[in-house]
Formats: C-alpha cells, sequence, structure tokens
C-alpha cells in the first residue's frame, strides 16, 4: 500500500513533524542567548555554555548517569537477549505466560509504581539481609537494568522472528553443533539489533528521572535530577546549554545506529538477491 | 570382520550416547537462558509489587522505615499477622482522592484521543510515502522518542511561559495585549503528553496500516466507492488492532504520569502520579502512597492485560 499520498495527508505530515521538532529546535537557539531570562532574545552568546562547563555539580552529575548507564546498558543487553532468546526459540516452557508478562509489563507500567515498589523493596532487603546497605548508584543501575532488559528484550525479538530459522537449521543439517550455530550464525546476526538494543538501554538510563529519584540515596544525583530540580523553579539558560549538547550527544548515538542497522538490511537484501540468481 | 562390524556397532552406540548427552546438554543451557532474565524479573519486579500491596496493609510508625511490621513474634513464638484496611478507607473516604483519580483518568483518555487524531494521518501519510522517505520519516517519528523526555518537557515550559515564545509571538501580532496564561494550566497538560507520548501512538498505527492488503481499497474503488466512504468501511476497521494497541501505550502510562502535571501544570493540576509522589517524598506516608499505587495498579490491570493479549496476538500472527 504505497505512493499516492492525497494533500491532506501530506498537510498533517508537515504538520506533525513541525510539531514535534520546532519546540526542540527553538529550545537550541535559545540556549545560544546572551539574555539570563531565556525568551528575551539578547543577542548570540556561548556565555551559558560557559557557566555549565565551571560547575562542579553538572560535571558529578554527568559522570554518574554515564556509569550508570553504561553498566545498566551492558546487563540490559545481556539478559534482554536471553530473554528474547527464550520467548521466540524455545517454542512452550512452564512459565511461560508469566515470563512474557512480567517482559511487557515495564514498557507500560506507570513509573510511580516501578520506582516506589523497587524503593519499598531495597529497602525491605536491608532489613532482611543488611544490604544495599546505601542507596545510589547500585540501586539505581539495578532498578533501570529491570525495565532497560524488557526493551532489549523487544528488540530481540523483533530482530530473531525476522531473522527466521533457515540458515540455523540449515547449519545443523551441515553438521554444525548447537553452540558452533550460535556463535557464527545466530549471534553475528542477531549482531545489529544487540547494539541498538545497547544504545537504547543507554538513553533509557540517561533519561530516567522518575525511577532514579525514588531509589537514589543522599549524594546519589544523576543528570536528570539535577535537571528537574533546576527547571521546577522555572527557566534557566544553562538548562537550554545542557540540553543542547544532550540532544547532540543523543542524535549522533541513534545516527550511528540507524546507518548500522540498514547496512545490515541492505547487505542482507544483496544476499538474498544472490541466492535467487543462484550466485551462492 | 566381525570385529570392523562391532567396532562400527559401538561408534554408532558412542554418537548415539554423545547426542543424547549433547541434548541434555542444550536442554540445560536452555533452562539456563530462561533461569537468568526469569530470575531477575522475579526478584526486581515481581517481588516489589508483593512488597508494596504488603505494605499498603500496613500502619504508618514513626520509626525507619515507616510503615509497621505485618507479621510479629510475639512472646512464645506465636505470629500475630496485622493487616490494617485504614490506608485503602482514607483513600476512599477523602473525596480529594476520588477527583484525583477520575481527573487523571479523564486528562489521560482526552490526552490519548487527540494523539489518535493526530497520529493517526502521520502514521498513514507514512505508509502512503515512497519506500526511502519511508524509512527517512519513520526515522524521524522515533528520534524525538530516544531524546530526553525531560528536555522534551521543558521545552514546552520555554514556548508556554508568560513571557514564552508563543505568547510573544501572540502580543506581536496584536492579538494580545497581556500574556495569555498557558503555562501551569490543564491545557498545558494535555499538550505536554500528547507531543511526548505521540511516537507511541504512531508507530503501531504504522505496523498496523503497513500490513493492509491495498487491493481491498482498489477492489472498493472499482466498485464505485469513494475514497471517504473507503476509508470508513475499510481502512479504519482494519487498523483497529493498531488503534487500540497505539492508544493503550499512550493511555496507561500517561494515567499514571508524574513529570508533565508537575512541569506543565504546577499545582493546578491534580494527576495520580503527582499525588503519590508527594504522599511518598513530602508527607512520608509510606502506607498511603503504597495504597494509592495498588489502587492505580487494579486501575490499569485491564488495560494492560488487554495490550497484552493484543501484542502475544500480533506475533502469532507473524
Amino acid at each position: 500500500m504505497h505512493n499516492e499520498r492525497s494533500g491532506f495527508l501530506t498537510l498533517m505530515l508537515t504538520v506533525g513533524l513541525a510539531f514535534l521538532y520546532i519546540p526542540m529546535v527553538l529550545l537550541v537557539i535559545y540556549s545560544f542567548n546572551y539574555s539570563k531570562l531565556v525568551p528575551v532574545w539578547g543577542g548570540w552568546s556561548t556565555r551559558w555554555y560557559k557557566v555549565l562547563f565551571e560547575s562542579p555539580e553538572v560535571w558529578e552529575a554527568v559522570r554518574l548517569s554515564l556509569q550508570i548507564a553504561f553498566i545498566n546498558a551492558t546487563f540490559a543487553t545481556m539478559l534482554g537477549a536471553l530473554a528474547g532468546l527464550a520467548m521466540v526459540r524455545f517454542g512452550k516452557f512452564r512459565g511461560r505466560t508469566l515470563f512474557g508478562g512480567m517482559l511487557v509489563a515495564p514498557l507500560v507500567m506507570p513509573e510511580v509504581i516501578t520506582g516506589l515498589s523497587l524503593l519499598i523493596f531495597f529497602i525491605s532487603l536491608k532489613e532482611l539481609i543488611g544490604w544495599p546497605l546505601e542507596r545510589g548508584f547500585t540501586t539505581i543501575t539495578i532498578a533501570h537494568i529491570t525495565f532497560s532488559l524488557a526493551y532489549v528484550a523487544v528488540i530481540v525479538q523483533a530482530r530473531l522472528t525476522g531473522m527466521g530459522v533457515s540458515l540455523e537449521e540449515a547449519a545443523a543439517d551441515l553438521g554444525a553443533k548447537p553452540f558452533k550455530v550460535m556463535s557464527s550464525i545466530t549471534l553475528p546476526r542477531l549482531a545489529p539489533g544487540l547494539l541498538s538494543g545497547w544504545l537504547l538501554a543507554f538513553c533509557l538510563s540517561l533519561d530516567d528521572l522518575v525511577i532514579a529519584s525514588f531509589v537514589t540515596g543522599p549524594g546519589s544525583t544523576t543528570l536528570p535530577i539535577l535537571i528537574f530540580s533546576r527547571i521546577r523553579l522555572g527557566l534557566r539558560p544553562d538548562i537550554n546549554a545542557l540540553a543542547t549538547i544532550i540532544i547532540i550527544f543523543v542524535a549522533i548515538l541513534v545516527a550511528i545506529a540507524a546507518y548500522i542497522m540498514l547496512r545490515q538490511q541492505r547487505r542482507e537484501l544483496i544476499d538474498q538477491q544472490m541466492a535467487a540468481r543462484g550466485d551462492v | 570382520m566381525s570385529s570392523v562390524k562391532k567396532e562400527k556397532n559401538l561408534s554408532t552406540d558412542l554418537r548415539y550416547y554423545i547426542s543424547l548427552s549433547a541434548d541434555k546438554l542444550q536442554s540445560k543451557w536452555k533452562t539456563i537462558v530462561i533461569f537468568i532474565p526469569f530470575a531477575w524479573l522475579l526478584l526486581f519486579f515481581l517481588t516489589p509489587f508483593f512488597i508494596v500491596a504488603k505494605i499498603s496493609l500496613a500502619e504508618l510508625v514513626i520509626t525507619s522505615p515507616p510503615f509497621s511490621k505485618m507479621i510479629e513474634w510475639v512472646d512464645g513464638g506465636v505470629i500475630t499477622i496485622r493487616l490494617v484496611f485504614d490506608n485503602f478507607i482514607y483513600i476512599f473516604d477523602d473525596p480529594l482522592y476520588a477527583r484525583t483519580y477520575l481527573n487523571s483518568v479523564k486528562i489521560a483518555l482526552i490526552s490519548t484521543f487527540l494523539a489518535l487524531l493526530i497520529g493517526y494521518p502521520i502514521a498513514y501519510a507514512i505508509v502512503r510515502s515512497k519506500p526511502v522517505t519511508k524509512q527517512l520519516l519513520l526515522f524521524a517519528i522515533i528520534l524525538p522518542f530516544w531524546t530526553s523526555f525531560l528536555l522534551r518537557v521543558y521545552a514546552w515550559m520555554g514556548l508556554l511561559a508568560d513571557q514564552g515564545t508563543i505568547n510573544n509571538i501572540l502580543i506581536y501580532l496584536g492579538v494580545t495585549d497581556t500574556p495569555i496564561r498557558l503555562l501551569y494550566t490543564e491545557f498545558a497538560v494535555y499538550i505536554g503528553i500528547v507531543y511526548t507520548y505521540l511516537p507511541f501512538m504512531i508507530l503501531p498505527l504504522y505496523a498496523n496500516m503497513e500490513k493492509l492488503d491495498g487491493s481491498l481499497n482498489e477492489a472498493a474503488a472499482d466498485l464505485g466507492s469513494g475514497p471517504i466512504n473507503t476509508f470508513f468501511k475499510i481502512t479504519l476497521p482494519l487498523s483497529m488492532p493498531g488503534i487500540i494497541a497505539g492508544s493503550l501505550l499512550v493511555f496507561i502510562p500517561a494515567t499514571g504520569e508524574y513529570v508533565i502535571p508537575d512541569l506543565l501544570g504546577g499545582g493546578n493540576v491534580q494527576m495520580i502520579g503527582r499525588q503519590l509522589y508527594n504522599e511518598f517524598a513530602r508527607n512520608i506516608d509510606w502506607p498511603v502512597a503504597s495504597a494509592v499505587a495498588i489502587v492505580l495498579l487494579l486501575l490499569l490491570v485491564l488495560p494492560m492485560a488487554v495490550y497484552q493479549h493484543y501484542q502475544a496476538k500480533a506475533a502469532e500472527v507473524k
């Protein structure tokens, strides 16, 4: 179902994209505003970037958030890949319905509920076994892994379903052991999905405010917690500068992920065409 | 000769046993593959909910942690189990909570409808685009989802503020002399929810419409049906699964939203997510916060179950 797109649809598309992008563009433009009052234009300037770079609080928050995001993405990708593999390739197993439910629920669960329940869980655990002694880095990371792995599992499931099993079956017919099939067929073909899953988990963790606010402790201020505490009181030009840097950083990450995914798709398309012509 | 045959038999047997143990090994690995993420989710996702349910039945006590123990060892090893329904009675008695719940559902419903109204034509337009444009458009829709949610809400604070961009434009155009109050209103909350959740509406709609059979539309046109009639008789009913999935993906998280009512609604818009956070952070009343969470969860269990049902069905079709 493609070709002819009516005038109305084109209009809606244009308006929709403008709606999505104009606020972001304005946010970026105002970060270069000299004026202390964000919406009052006082000429081009990079003074707020200087203010930002000279703030030790911001650097500390960036460091903490990047560390959490990195560890979260790595663990969430491993757990999410296993979960996706189990859901797509293992057929029926005991507890599959519960497992599938727990994999979908974090995607739609209101963050306040997840946050509150994890906080109370950590506190009860401390009462019970004396761990975790302090809330902060560890508790935030565990909380992030728990919801990120669900997103990774979605990507992995979609990729595994799209891949089909024919190549694996062919390899097994030709005598390859399960581990060989896994390492030389399944994993390399799954790699782009794993990479985009990793990047998504990384971005989700960098982005999370609500759950981190619940499970953090004194002294552990992540970047979103810092931003939120500042913008609650109104607009701040240094936050516009910070936002611009974050937007550019994330856009580069996503562009890399998109490029890798597209390249893989194209390569597989070429392979299919060659196979169809009998070149292989 | 016979020894050769014997050897051959032996090797087949051996191979048989090796393959058996390989199967066993494989099933062992399968168990491990399932067990690790399963155990993680049981421990860090499911268990916490049971604890919240437990705490919601506890009393507020001024200790650390601020809730009473439900199971206590009394002298002589007798266990007393105390269930306190006071928190739930408190929630149902105080009209503030009922109003806040209803208001959350109302705001989420209206926002979902608005997102559908805007998202549907966009998804349809993408489906009707050329393959290369399609990829680019999809990318353009997904990109904002990856950038910070908090910053997207903040961007609207700059647009809606009394001295913000929209008011500046209106004053410049002479529409109004004094700024119109836009920020810290319910209207701002609608914009915030529609803006941040729009990709969640568009993507399931797109995924659904992409699979629709274009020949049905052609057949309808051949039989003399106009484009509007065809849309309402064929396209709209067939895209119902996409509409339901997209609407639930917006409605469920929007109901419990905390950041948007806090930043764009200020103190003027009461939503349950914000109430829960305040109960926990400001009043430090964890049993009531837990009870609020449980009631919110019960409210959302049905939509969540419907969503999962559709997800499972979509997976089967594949």
